[in-house]
């Protein structure tokens, strides 16, 4: 087919002004009009927005609101003063359980929330940078529930087959589960590579293959079951293979966290700094203009999944050796990897993001806990709201309608790159 | 059919694409519309079609203002078009594409078929054409897509047909075969407005001619008018269709191919026997209708083929079964035919685009680390040498004007120390200007030694850069010749008729 | 092999005649060499012991077939060599550069499947009527969300959201037939929950442009926080008006439902059951043969062109997913009032995502996706049954065949699979 001698869309002949041209002078305007129609205001108003949803199902499920607001015309006030203390008692709970619980005698125990989000946070931060990494080459890793299986299943057994003092027997098993979801992933590249196979479907299998694999290895004498036990559960981990607590026995939060913020920095060299990233990025960008230019997009694609599998790997190790340390059953991934997927599309595949989307998404976790046992609410209000919040961000111009924003000058950016493609076509 | 539009002006945020232009289609006449890429053409045939809606002016149809919507309303009203790419659903057969929009049902809702093969067989009848109604489109060579989009025009009553750079993809004799078709339609009462830029083709069925220029009319033509007179027109000043430059020194190393032969996915031969040479200081063009296996051929040098046999031997080295990587390290520099496709990652700045065939090692990469400061340094030089345009370096590419990003890709390949230089299609969608830059760029490559290879479709854009020309036609080379040969002969070899030249024979 | 001879001019008109070397396709015969591997390895290495016996009949039959009982060993034994004869002569036909016929890929399923049962029922019963009505019964959802995910994609638009749609359905007919007492009232209430959740594909796919990959998996989890939420705060606040315990009844046809094996089989079933052969059935029809598919499968592949002959793209996407999310949605009424009765959290649990399989699997294709549906319900309740007569083989590897296939389809093992052109891509003018 010939290709667009002229397109559908305008391609002007003389030099299109630039944006940056207008001058110095616009300078300010422009980072202002791209905070305001960019990602950080977008972002905090879909925060805000799916809360807002989120108060509305909390508000008409509530018994005592459901009961004034049969005399709503009497005494609207009474629906209105019901409403606010179901919410009100609601969110206070969302934020005693995640940050601070004012109720605690002191501060070393009214921070334990706090600490409790940051040990919930750590492997959805793990799994996020996964998946980022996966978006930023453009696949859409779906499979993070198998990698955390898969790295978590051989941390274990790694720690509890060979014990070793602390902390080589930590090192080893860390490594271990960081191999454990390369392999599996980078399967999932190799698959791409070789035939083509989408990996969208692929690692949504695999999810499943690795769901049962391990289910069958927990049930088998002499593979993860643990010793003279019929449950299908594996043994404890050694101490010399845990995760040891960082700032003592009484907070929840492991090192784990540390070796997060460090994966965190890692990612950002990776994808900021290294030539590999850099290749990765031109893959995700366009891969036809990375292969013309030489880059082996099929390698690429076995290199990115394994190393996002390795991040992924890395919240099945904190699943085994920091949370499930007693021994773990089929179930350790407890959603994790469906859970990354928002992580990484809230803090849009960026280092910072992601660390600042986990944090956000563990606290949430960590107070729907307390919301649930102190206003009765379920916890998988959480579910949605995290949902909700992933939905309004991907959509701008809803949020922007919603809260009567003005557009920005410049399309948005996949807008913009599906009318290129038209134009092209 | 009487066709008016007045003062039809559009907008793309800041910039107009038609400015009020103005021109009348009669029914029985074939009114040209003269315009260099990007003048604007398709936007205002997309406005007749109802694709876009004008910001201004009107749309007449017998002196009745009419109010397009889409362009089921243009059809309704008389108005078919035939696109320059093609509107078929590939995966449908003839019939379907025909009926696809207006069809008919039988009971239960069944589609009436026979009624749409019935409907395709008795207008292919009218025009003589050979069509079989049950055909896959996507089965049917180019030349017969064409027709189904004329049929399925016409099968809706079209009083005016609009053909958008319908013969881009033709070979000479078809395109005659086009004209025919056009002065029969004409005959029997249809309006045609016929896109194109090409002169020949203008002046050969013409009955009015319009040149629009960056979305303006400048003015009228008749017929008779001479190609200069034209050129001018359309361009806006007077043009020099030729490149200046010296006769080549050719030196004896360079490129030697052998018996290439590329194969497609399903096993279709796309490059066939394929066997020339290239030395140092000359320029190869290889002219062709698009589509006839140029592009498999230049990806096959380039190592982007997959099946691929024959020899490619680039100084002595042969570089056919080996990787891109290893073939750009080489010391091959290619410029892809589709840049936003193939060339750039419009996302990326002009830096990064510019390090992005020396993604990894030196000068850009050490010990894994990219060098920004290098990198800069060289984007910025290399902003200054290729004159590109843009706020700064860190301007992403996808932003700049079509000139603009091929002189990106043209800083990033000619920067490198190069043994051999491809350039598909370099000046594809290009303003005149840039177009002269290019070529330009081209001769120095070839006067520093470098062998050149330039594809290209324009027969204009092979007179001008060629030392030598190569001829392809479905997937074989027809023959090599002088850069000098005349059209018509060129012509004949792009239908495939065979030419014994010196260049074969020797 | 003959190269076409460029220098002839030829007509025009006439079609391009590139020379074309056939390739060879090997896949096929490596697939059947891998199972025909298996079968040796399983049905000699671990010869089985004892007589199979296949039960055909119920005691309920009007007809009775009566049992066939077969030594396992050598039974299992000749059809490990009958699979082995096959597959070599797959690469036999493949050398002389033919294609296997599909029929003979059919065949040796057959053999092989005959094989399997044999071996893993050594000692015991098969039920061989119960393994088959299983199989429907368990692929009744399946085929719903497969159509679902077959319009949605034929029309352009990825549907990832069937599992959302389908506990979507499950919910809310559980929750309108124990309010109202209806259990048709519930039926449609399914299918109005799987176009609500279709809305909000539609809406964040089509108008605003959001990967549909993405908002297909977010509304999935959406829908489960929704749905999980709405079961603690509403259904177990009062389960005996807003969750009760509804069947629909089985419908058995007259006469059909009479033949052995095939009329408990597929005619003795729910209305569910029946709605979905006719919507198989339509669908099909509807795709291929009348103008709403013409237009369906005309936006999905090429939107554009269909724009230009006067078709609403987005339009058509929008009620067509619709339409995919009333069909899925109602097969999550199969979960409530079809099976067990009442809603349970996560009830589906990723039923929705193999019916995404089932579409791939079945290449875009109505019937094709149906059987894939078929297939998968088969490996399941074969797992089942073998789990109760003790099998040889793990239950969680035949779990996990339909993911393991659906890996073998999209690597293109099991033959080329074409999405719609446009699958996936928003249209934008």
């Amino acid at each position: 087919m010939s290709q667009a001698q002229e397109t559908a869309a305008p391609q002007p002949a003389a030099p299109r002004p630039d944006a940056g041209k207008t001058g110095a002078t616009s300078r300010g305007q422009e980072v202002l009009r791209e905070i305001m129609g960019g990602g950080v205001v977008i972002s905090v108003l879909a925060v805000l927005l799916a809360f807002i949803v989120g108060a509305v199902l909390i508000a008409v499920t509530d018994p005592d609101v459901q009961k004034v607001s049969a005399y709503f015309f009497a005494r609207p006030s009474d629906t209105f003063q019901a409403i606010w203390h179901a919410v009100g008692g609601a969110y206070q709970s969302l934020f005693q359980g995640a940050i601070y619980d004012t109720a605690r005698p002191d501060f070393a125990s009214g921070i334990q929330p706090l600490m409790n989000t940051l040990s919930v946070s750590t492997p959805l931060i793990f799994g996020g940078l996964g998946i980022a990494l996966g978006f930023r080459i453009g696949l859409f890793n779906i499979g993070g529930q198998g990698q955390i299986l898969i790295g978590g299943a051989v941390a274990g057994w790694l720690a509890w087959s060979f014990p070793m003092p602390f902390p080589l027997g930590l090192i080893v098993a860390i490594l271990g589960g960081i191999a454990g979801g390369a392999v599996w992933a980078g399967l999932v590249g190799w698959l791409k590579a070789q035939t083509g196979a989408h990996e969208v479907i692929v690692t949504i299998m695999l999810n499943y293959i690795a769901f049962y694999l391990i289910s069958f290895l927990l049930r088998t004498p002499g593979a993860l079951q643990a010793k003279g036990s019929n449950n299908p559960k594996s043994p404890a981990i050694p101490t010399g293979a845990q995760l040891p607590a960082l700032l003592g026995t009484r907070y929840a939060v492991t090192w784990a966290f540390v070796l997060a913020v460090a994966a965190v920095v890692v990612y950002w060299w990776l994808m900021n700094r290294s030539s590999l990233g850099f290749r990765f990025r031109a893959v995700g960008e366009n891969p036809n203009a990375a292969r013309t230019a030489g880059i082996g997009v099929d390698r690429m694609y076995i290199y990115g999944m394994a190393i996002a599998g390795g991040f992924v790997g890395l919240a099945g190790v904190n699943q085994v050796l920091a949370t499930n340390t007693g021994g773990f059953s089929s179930g350790f991934d407890a959603g994790i990897g469906f859970n990354a997927i928002t992580v990484a599309l809230l803090g849009r595949s960026r280092p910072l993001g992601v660390l600042i989307a986990g944090l956000l998404f563990g606290a949430l976790q960590s107070g729907g806990y307390l919301m649930q046992a102190a206003n009765g609410i379920p916890v998988d209000i959480v579910l949605i709201v995290q949902s909700l919040i992933v939905l309004f961000i991907a959509a701008p111009p809803l949020v922007r309608a919603i809260f009567g924003l003005p557009k920005p000058g410049v399309a948005p950016r996949r807008a913009r790159r599906a009318l290129a493609k038209e134009a092209k076509a | 059919m009487k066709l008016e539009l007045r003062g039809i002006t559009k907008r793309f945020g800041s910039l107009t694409a038609n400015d009020r232009i103005s021109l009348t289609v009669e029914p029985g006449e074939i009114h040209c519309l003269l315009g260099e890429n990007g003048a604007g053409k398709s936007t205002l045939m997309n406005v007749l079609y109802g694709l876009y809606q004008a910001d201004e002016g009107e749309i007449l149809l017998d002196d009745v203002v009419q109010h397009f919507s889409g362009p089921g309303d243009a059809m309704k009203a008389g108005i078919g078009m035939v696109h320059q790419h093609f509107m078929l659903i590939p995966v449908f057969t003839v019939a379907e594409n025909v009926m696809l929009g207006h069809e008919q049902t039988r009971g239960l809702g069944r589609l009436d078929l026979p009624a749409a093969r019935a409907r395709v067989r008795e207008i292919s009848a009218r025009f003589g054409f050979d069509v079989d109604p049950d055909a896959v489109v996507e089965h049917l060579p180019v030349g017969v897509q064409q027709r189904v989009e004329i049929i399925k025009a016409l099968s809706r009553d079209a009083k005016v047909l609009v053909f958008d750079e319908p013969t881009a993809v033709l070979t000479p004799q078809e395109t005659d075969e086009l004209m025919d078709v056009m002065r029969r339609l004409k005959e029997q009462g249809t309006g045609i407005v016929f896109i194109t830029h090409k002169l020949r083709e203008v002046r050969e069925v013409a009955d009015r001619i319009t040149v629009i220029r960056l979305g303006k009319v400048v003015g009228e033509a008749s017929p008779t008018a001479g190609n200069t007179e034209l050129a001018s027109l359309m361009v806006g000043r007077a043009v020099e269709l030729t490149v200046h430059k010296e006769p080549a020194q050719p030196v004896d190393s360079g490129l030697t191919v052998n018996g290439l032969t590329v194969l497609d996915a399903a096993g279709a031969k796309v490059v066939n026997d394929v066997s020339f040479e290239v030395r140092g200081g000359e320029i190869l063009a290889i002219a062709g209708v698009q589509g006839n296996g140029q592009t498999e051929l230049t990806e096959a040098l380039l190592g982007l083929q997959a099946k691929v046999e024959g020899s490619i031997e680039l100084d002595g080295v042969e570089l056919a079964g080996r990787s891109v990587r290893q073939v750009l390290d080489a010391g091959v520099g290619f410029v892809p035919e589709d840049r936003n496709e193939d060339g750039l990652v419009g996302e990326f700045s002009i830096a990064e685009n510019l390090m992005l065939d020396r993604s990894s090692g030196a000068p850009f990469v050490r010990g894994g680390n990219v060098q920004t400061k290098a990198l800069n340094a060289f984007a910025e030089e290399k902003l200054k040498e290729f004159d590109v345009r843009a706020a700064s370096i860190q301007t992403p590419v996808g932003r700049l004007s079509g000139g603009n990003q091929q002189k990106v890709v043209l800083a990033r390949e000619l920067s490198r120390e190069l043994r051999l230089f491809v350039a598909a299609q370099p000046t594809r969608g290009l303003d005149v200007g840039s177009i002269e830059f290019v070529h330009k760029r081209i001769v120095a490559a070839r006067d520093a030694g470098v062998p050149v290879i330039v594809v290209s479709t324009e027969l204009d854009e092979v007179a001008a850069l060629a030392d030598r020309i190569a001829v392809m036609y479905r997937g074989g080379i027809v023959g090599i010749v002088p850069g000098d040969t005349p059209r018509d002969v060129l012509g004949l070899m792009m239908a495939g008729e065979h030419h014994t030249s010196e260049g074969e024979a020797a | 092999m003959t190269a076409a001879t460029p220098a002839a001019p030829r007509p025009s008109t006439g079609p391009i005649a590139l020379a074309v070397v056939r390739a060879r396709s090997w896949k096929v015969p490596i697939a059947l060499s891998v199972f025909a591997l298996g079968a040796v390895v399983l049905f000699i290495g671990f010869a089985a012991k004892g007589r199979t016996d296949f039960r055909f009949s119920q005691s309920s039959d009007f007809f009775r077939i009566p049992d066939l009982t077969v030594a396992a060993g050598p039974v299992a034994v000749v059809l490990a060599i009958v699979a082995v004869v096959m597959a070599a002569a797959s690469w036999a036909i493949v050398v002389r550069g033919r294609r296997v016929h599909p029929w003979f890929t059919a065949v040796f399923a057959a053999v092989f499947m005959a094989g399997f049962l044999t071996w893993a029922a050594a000692g015991e019963q098969l039920p061989f009527t119960a393994l088959l009505l299983g199989a429907v019964t368990l692929s009744v959802p399946l085929v719903f969300g497969a159509l679902g995910g077959v319009i949605g994609e034929r029309a352009g638009v990825v549907n990832v959201a069937i599992e959302g749609q389908l506990l979507g359905g499950a919910f809310c007919s559980a929750l309108v037939a124990s309010a109202t007492g209806s259990m048709t009232l519930g039926l449609v209430a399914a299918a109005v929950a799987g176009v609500l959740v279709s809305f909000i594909l539609a809406a964040f796919a089509i108008k605003y442009l959001v990967d549909q990959v993405i908002v297909g998996v977010v509304i999935n989890v959406l829908v489960t926080g929704l749905t999980n939420f709405g079961y603690t705060s509403i259904l177990s606040a009062d389960p005996e008006h807003l969750n009760r315990r509804m069947t629909l009844p089985n419908l058995p046809i007259p006469l059909l439902s009479d033949i052995p094996i095939i009329g408990p089989v597929l005619f003795d079933h729910t209305i569910i059951v029946y709605i979905a052969y006719v919507a198989v059935a339509a669908v099909w029809f509807g795709l291929f043969h009348t103008r709403w598919g013409l237009r369906v499968r005309a936006v999905g592949e090429h939107p554009q062109a269909a724009d230009t002959v006067g078709i609403d793209v987005n339009r058509t996407r929008f009620w067509n997913v619709s339409l995919a999310g009333a069909i899925a949605g109602l097969g999550g009424a199969f979960f409530t009032l079809g099976s067990v009765g009442i809603f349970t959290e996560q009830m589906t649990a990723g039923q929705g995502y193999i019916a995404l399989a089932a579409v791939i699997f079945g290449r875009w294709d109505p019937i094709r996706a149906t059987l894939a549906a078929l297939l998968f319900g088969f490996a399941t309740n074969l797992q089942n049954i073998l789990g109760i007569i003790g099998s040889p083989v793990p239950s969680e590897f035949l779990l996990m065949l339909p993911y393991v296939v659906t890996i073998f389809a999209v690597a293109g093992l099991v033959g080329k699979s074409r999405a719609p052109a446009a699958d996936g891509k928003p249209y934008v003018k």
